[in-house]
């Protein structure tokens, strides 16, 4: 089946764990277009949701740094974080080993991935399924790019990642949804926490919803650690999921900067023809 | 100078329930498995956030460390700015600070903006 769903989201820890220290409208805005997502996710009938994160040392290190892993499980524990922190319960979420196994072996044909049997959700993933899945009823397959420990995953290979995922959903018998989460610009857990460049987030998401590969990839790190600070590096997940848009356009469904959860919250959906 | 070391040990920390047991329980046996600095040694120990910041811990690593001492959030923040007054500059790794104006400062003028529209 072709892919029945495509779309991005925040993933900002800030949005469990300081809930309640952003502006009340904008917050509930925010949970709105999460929960929306959601339905809208559940209304494409899935077998199975692909969440493209960008993780944060839940399971891989600088001593075995994969550019991509692809979790391959019949179930994930987390979240990895104090509870306390969070405030998210820590769970076990169903996933499909079978069909991960399907997956990475179609993904495996144009990208070279790692997989894993073991697989810790973080904040990366446990944020976002807290609003889309939040009964844990819908099985779920991980998967990584890295965005946190230089040298990192170059943005075409990003785009590469996004192609073949799309490739291998497309030629599978069950129907599988993919959510990309991430932030763009922010300065996560330094002394800058909260900054947002407004401006480079709605350019991004300009050449994200016109899936204009050739803009999306013309960035250097460089230039992302300089407007978009260390957490813009995860605008690779958002790439990926551009890629499995497969020329959809995109449309962005909620974005907003919020300082204390530290990004543009941001809810964006290609797009394809279901 | 050993990051490597001090982030290795503190992501153990995060993952791993059974180090956090035996971090709380032996915790200088602990520290005696990693090729750590004295003064990587005490700032873990102490735990001293902000030398650890400075010394180039990433963020995603060091917020974690600092939940797990029960450091609540805005006290982390504060906790790295007052390293950056003692110790300098980060002087490794991508987390270094580029100033900002703030939150609160950063909601007021999005509050006036949003009102103007």
């Amino acid at each position: 089946m072709p892919l029945v769903y495509c779309g991005a989201c925040s993933h900002a820890p800030g949005i469990t764990a300081r809930a309640e220290r952003a502006d009340t409208q904008t917050r509930q805005a925010l949970h709105k277009a999460l929960f929306k997502m959601g339905d809208d996710i559940r209304a494409t009938r899935p077998d199975a949701l692909v969440v493209v994160a960008a993780e944060h040392f839940a399971n891989f290190f600088m001593n075995n740094m994969p550019a991509f892993a692809i979790g391959m499980a019949d179930s994930y524990e987390g979240p990895i974080e104090d509870e306390a922190f969070l405030r998210i319960k820590h769970t076990r979420v169903p996933g499909n080993k079978a069909l991960s196994k399907k997956l990475i072996e179609g993904v495996m044909q144009t990208v070279d991935v790692a997989y894993a049997e073991e697989w810790k959700f973080d904040h990366g993933i446990a944020v976002p399924l807290n609003f889309l899945t939040p009964n844990y009823d819908l099985p779920i397959i991980p998967a990584n790019i890295n965005c946190q420990g230089p040298p990192l995953t170059p943005l075409k290979r990003a785009w590469a990642f996004g192609e073949a995922l799309r490739a291998a959903a497309d030629a599978l018998p069950e129907r599988i949804a993919l959510v990309a989460t991430g932030g763009i610009s922010h300065w996560p857990a330094t002394p800058d926490s909260g900054k947002i460049n407004a401006e480079w987030d709605r350019e991004f998401l300009g050449r994200w919803a016109r899936n204009d590969r050739d803009a999306l990839l013309s960035y250097t790190d460089a230039e992302i650690y300089r407007d978009g600070g260390q957490g813009g590096f995860e605008i690779r997940t958002f790439i990926a999921a551009a890629a499995a848009g497969k020329g959809a356009r995109g449309t962005i469904e909620f974005c907003e900067p919020v300082p204390v959860f530290a990004v543009s919250c941001t809810v964006a959906r290609m797009q394809i023809a279901g | 100078m050993s990051l490597y070391q001090v982030q290795k040990l503190i992501y153990q920390l995060n993952r791993d329930p059974r180090t956090r047991e035996r971090y709380a329980a032996e915790r200088d046996s602990v520290l005696g498995e990693y090729e750590l600095t004295g003064e990587e040694k005490a700032a873990l120990a102490q735990p001293d956030i902000g030398l650890l910041y400075v010394l180039g811990v990433n963020g995603q690593l060091l917020m974690h460390f600092a939940a797990l001492h029960k450091i609540e959030w805005n006290d982390y923040l504060e906790r790295m700015r007052q390293g950056l007054k003692t110790h300098g500059q980060v002087r490794e790794g991508v987390y270094a600070s580029t100033g900002y104006e703030g939150v609160e400062a950063h909601d007021a003028r999005l509050k006036a903006e949003r009102e103007k529209r």
